[in-house]
């Protein structure tokens, strides 16, 4: 096809697709996501979504949008701000203002901007003749209208041509980014497979779209992103919740056991529940419990019978299943604790993301109830966080809890896919029958774990429980210095784990001017603003943590060869509590943002930079 | 025989017999209950290293502890849940609950019904001894109205829970009653719970000797029982009294207690029990009979067939193995979109 327009070479480019909950813009931007795959850029995508399922139409409150970033340079976030934004009505482009670029293309449906949506979005000028949308390339199609005309053209009826909007929008983009229409076609036949008249319509649809971008002047010049430099092999673009699923169904095999989840639906971790339901094939079951309690108990039962248990939640989740984490811990048995943090306190703010679950995860139970904390720092790496996760767990006889973030399990990246053989052996902690020397608490000399005896197995009868045991016997025992010594043993066990992970790892010079710490989800906004920084010449490293009890055996290493360090974090401070607490030698400054969403680049380059200044 | 494993060594009430104390104490109803399920278990034909015993919190939850099995003493309520996980993630395992008042019917009362209405083949012993023994004689959910405790100085004023009316209500399909103080009786109905397909609730009415003695005298008393109670059986008429001569009988849409011989009654009159009546209309009748009307019920209530969630799990578990394309981790790694990138 021939094109007379310019056509710009981009390394980097933002797109948000923003409209009512209905509009699709979750389909859109997955599918101009997986386009993007398809073509070989890199990507990072970020759903934005309200907690109710279809909330007032045209108003603020029911936006939902989706955020893509796409590259020919690495990505690592779903970027800060947008280059083009598409804002299917006025409540879309008000909620979005902040989040776009100067000289940004803004693609509005010119079909709802009119004095009702306006009213229904809050707008007391028209946006569009108020000067508000200066410096901007503003693009006002008639979606809305070209939409159903196309679509009822082709069979459907008004309801179900309304919902093929998003696909003219698809067919903008696919213009503006000289993306082949075929691909967006075939993800159609795919998606809607067994309904051929939809696709019909659809496919109609998203070729109008591509064809009105192609006739008006305001997209004459259009934009190229070349394939990502330096990643080579077999990629798939896959979101933090699934990636921690896959985790698990991974380790399980590896380890040659039968996954069971024990779980109970709650935003942002349900994801994981679904997938795993999905996988009996695999052998895996999905127990969907009665309440949160009940989705550990039923874990806890399945890894007393020998499967490789986990249960996934979220921060409520989490403190309802504080005692059963406890008897996990006394009783010694293996329990993967899945907790996708949401922002808090209570029901909080359910689909937004937050980090401020470190400290329940930590201490959040009674008595001295240690567990191995670690937490993914990607969506992809929620992949081997889970199966580390499941790995240590079952190696250790002790629960593990990952900590990942509603920003990671709903966001996505390109993930080159591993193979099995790769991924790391999981040795089992078992009993063999009839071992005429077992005693339910005699531990391996070196991790400390206790040995697993499975119901079934003859000769190894034996008893566990909440109630404190004899050492060794496992009889119950009220004795004071048996207390100590268990509770001391429980500790160590969990300390004892820092011999079996890595060392932490820096990202820029091992001493300089500032060390900027985080852990998690965080990573990509920090790895992006730290390097910007090193590259404009300033001594500047990132430690991201992804060990959190035990930390890395480096860390005090790490922390001392710099003149400050700064702790990010998405919560008041807790980790740099932490690090205070487990490190006193040194000063951690802080940089914390509690308003439900992801740290951006921007902001952390003006804080990095004015504590770099301080030190001048 | 209806349970689902295969017998692989007789075992003897020898075998569950374990070493040190029971720390009940004396006279609790308790050391009856574990001596009748010492005998039953060899009974049923399972292998001993396939039972395990699951409780919560309370009195009733030390049983784990005194008797040599597979054994979870949990946390308080959540005995269901666990003993759930446990008979899911191995169907060939015999999975016993033992449970109180307090575990199962105030803090764990949810994932009671809902044990009972996933229908899995765990047998529930639920201690009823109306009253919370462990923390020293606090009233539970199934002391009568109105009775002083420690927490009630001026008598109750909640209505009391029948775990057989909640049985009912969450779709029960196994529901018993049988008295400490009838090891005979124990016997029998905790071998219908271990055969029966599906989640078996057995309420036995215990006795408490230090915060709730002679709680059931009006039932179990040597002088009354056989005037108060009304042992059920199936496909036999429900006859009781001292001189087996009172029955229970249909009078329009009621149950009433009948004497044979008086006015026209003969045994043929009487009703037949029916543990297998799909329609729980009469078992609830049954559950509900309290004194001075009517005799109070005891023996197996309700037994009927339907399936249990383990098999249908793993029905649907060994079908999508056969019928997945994706048999492998690698697989489903490389399955759907995937994107080959030259760099």
């Amino acid at each position: 096809m021939a094109k007379n327009h310019r056509v710009i070479e981009l390394d980097e480019v933002v797109v948000k697709f923003a409209g009512d909950s209905g509009d699709g813009m979750q389909l859109t931007g997955t599918q101009f996501s997986d386009t993007s795959a398809f073509v070989g850029n890199d990507l990072s995508t970020f759903p934005d979504y309200p907690s109710e399922i279809r909330a007032p139409q045209g108003t603020i409150a029911g936006v939902s949008g989706f955020q893509v970033h796409i590259g020919h340079k690495e990505v690592s976030t779903p970027g800060d701000q947008a280059d083009v934004l598409v804002a299917m009505n006025p409540a879309a482009l008000k909620a979005n203002m902040k989040w776009v670029k100067d000289g940004a293309t803004i693609i509005i449906d010119i079909d709802n901007f009119d004095n009702k949506h306006y009213k229904k979005a809050g707008f007391e000028e028209d946006p569009l003749h108020d000067g508000s949308l200066e410096g901007f390339n503003v693009v006002k199609a008639p979606i809305s209208l070209l939409s159903r005309d196309v679509a009822m053209a082709n069979g459907l009826d008004s309801k179900g041509a309304d919902m093929t909007r998003n696909q003219f929008v698809a067919g903008l983009l696919y213009w503006l980014f000289n993306r082949d229409i075929k691909i967006g076609e075939d993800f159609l036949k795919k998606k809607f497979k067994s309904k051929p008249d939809v696709v019909k319509a659809n496919i109609a649809v998203l070729q109008e779209g591509y064809n009105y971008a192609e006739t008006i002047e305001a997209l004459s010049t259009t934009y190229h992103v070349d394939p990502v430099k330096g990643k080579k092999g077999l990629f798939r673009n896959i979101t933090g919740n699934q990636a921690t699923a896959w985790g698990l169904l991974a380790a399980a095999e590896k380890a040659g056991l039968e996954l069971f989840l024990g779980s109970y639906p709650i935003t942002p971790a349900t994801e994981i529940l679904q997938e795993i339901a999905k996988r009996k094939h695999l052998g895996a079951i999905a127990f969907q419990a009665e309440d949160e309690i009940a989705g550990i108990s039923s874990a806890i039962g399945a890894s007393f019978a020998g499967k490789l248990a986990c249960t996934t939640t979220s921060g409520p989740g989490l403190a309802l299943k504080g005692e059963a984490i406890g008897l996990a811990v006394i009783t010694e048995l293996p329990l993967v604790i899945v907790d996708v943090q949401r922002g808090g306190p209570s029901t909080g703010l359910p689909t937004k993301t937050e980090q401020s679950d470190l400290l329940q995860a930590l201490y959040g139970r009674n008595g001295e109830s240690p567990c191995i904390v670690i937490a993914a720092s990607s969506p992809a790496n929620c992949f081997n966080y889970a199966y580390e996760a499941a790995k240590l767990s079952l190696e250790h006889m002790t629960p593990v809890i990952l900590l990942t973030d509603g920003y990671l399990a709903n966001g996505s990246e390109l993930w080159k896919i591993p193979y099995m053989k790769d991924m790391p052996a999981i040795k089992l902690q078992k009993v063999k029958d009839n071992d005429p020397d077992y005693q339910p608490y005699r531990r391996d000399p070196e991790r400390l774990n206790r040995f697993w005896a499975i119901p079934g197995q003859p000769g190894l009868r034996h008893r566990v429980g909440g109630l404190e045991k004899e050492d060794v016997t496992g009889v119950v025992s009220h004795d004071p210095m048996n207390h100590q010594i268990m509770v001391e043993l429980r500790d160590k066990k969990v300390q004892k784990v820092v011999d079996y992970i890595p060392d932490q790892k820096v990202i820029g010079p091992a001493e300089g001017d500032l060390l900027v710490v985080g852990w998690g989800g965080t990573y990509g906004a920090l790895v992006s603003a730290v390097k910007d920084l090193q590259e404009e010449g300033k001594s500047v490293a990132l430690a991201q943590f992804n060990y959190l009890n035990p930390l890395p055996g480096n860390t005090a290493e790490v922390l001392s060869g710099y003149k400050k360090i700064l702790v990010c974090e998405l919560n008041l401070g807790q980790f740099a509590t932490y690090l205070r607490s487990k490190h006193p030698q040194y000063e951690y400054l802080q940089y914390n943002k509690v308003q439900g969403l992801p740290l951006f680049i921007s902001e952390l380059k003006v804080k990095i930079n004015e504590v770099l200044n301080s030190i001048k | 025989m209806a349970h689902n494993f295969e017998p692989v060594e007789v075992s003897t009430k020898e075998d569950f017999k374990l070493d040190g104390p029971v720390k009940w104490c004396a006279g609790c109803g308790g050391h009856a209950v574990l001596n009748s399920v010492k005998s039953v278990l060899p009974e049923t034909g399972i292998d001993k290293e396939k039972v395990v015993f699951v409780s919560g919190i309370g009195c009733s939850s030390r049983f784990p502890y005194y008797i040599n099995s597979y054994g979870f003493h949990s946390m308080h309520g959540r005995a269901n849940p666990i003993a759930s996980g446990i008979k899911i993630s191995n169907p060939n395992l015999s999975v016993w609950i033992v449970t109180g008042d307090g575990d199962s019917m105030a803090i764990g009362g949810n994932h009671f019904i809902h044990t009972i209405r996933r229908n899995i083949n765990v047998n529930i012993l639920l201690f009823n001894n109306k009253i919370y023994g462990l923390t020293k004689g606090q009233y539970s959910p199934t002391t009568p109205k109105g009775s002083v405790t420690k927490s009630s100085p001026d008598g109750t004023i909640e209505n009391a829970f029948m775990p057989g009316e909640l049985t009912m209500g969450a779709q029960g399909t196994f529901f018993a009653r049988t008295v400490d103080s009838d090891p005979k009786m124990m016997r029998e109905v905790f071998r219908a719970a271990a055969d029966h397909k599906g989640t078996s609730v057995v309420e036995i009415l215990l006795n408490c000797v230090i915060f709730a003695n002679q709680v059931h005298k009006d039932i179990t008393g040597k002088d009354v029982r056989e005037d108060h109670q009304i042992y059920l059986e199936h496909g036999k008429p429900m006859i009781f009294g001292k001189d087996r001569n009172k029955g229970l009988m249909m009078k329009g849409d009621k149950m009433e207690v009948v004497t044979i011989g008086e006015n026209g009654v003969t045994e043929d009159d009487l009703i037949i029990h029916n543990t297998k009546d799909v329609d729980d209309t009469n078992h609830y009748r049954l559950v509900r009979m309290g004194l001075p009307e009517y005799p109070v019920a005891m023996g197996v209530i309700r037994a009927i067939e339907s399936e249990v969630f383990e098999s249908q799990m793993y029905d649907q578990v060994q079908h999508a193995r056969e019928n997945a394309k994706i048999k492998t981790m690698d697989e489903l790694l490389h399955s759907g979109n995937v994107f080959e990138s030259k760099g």
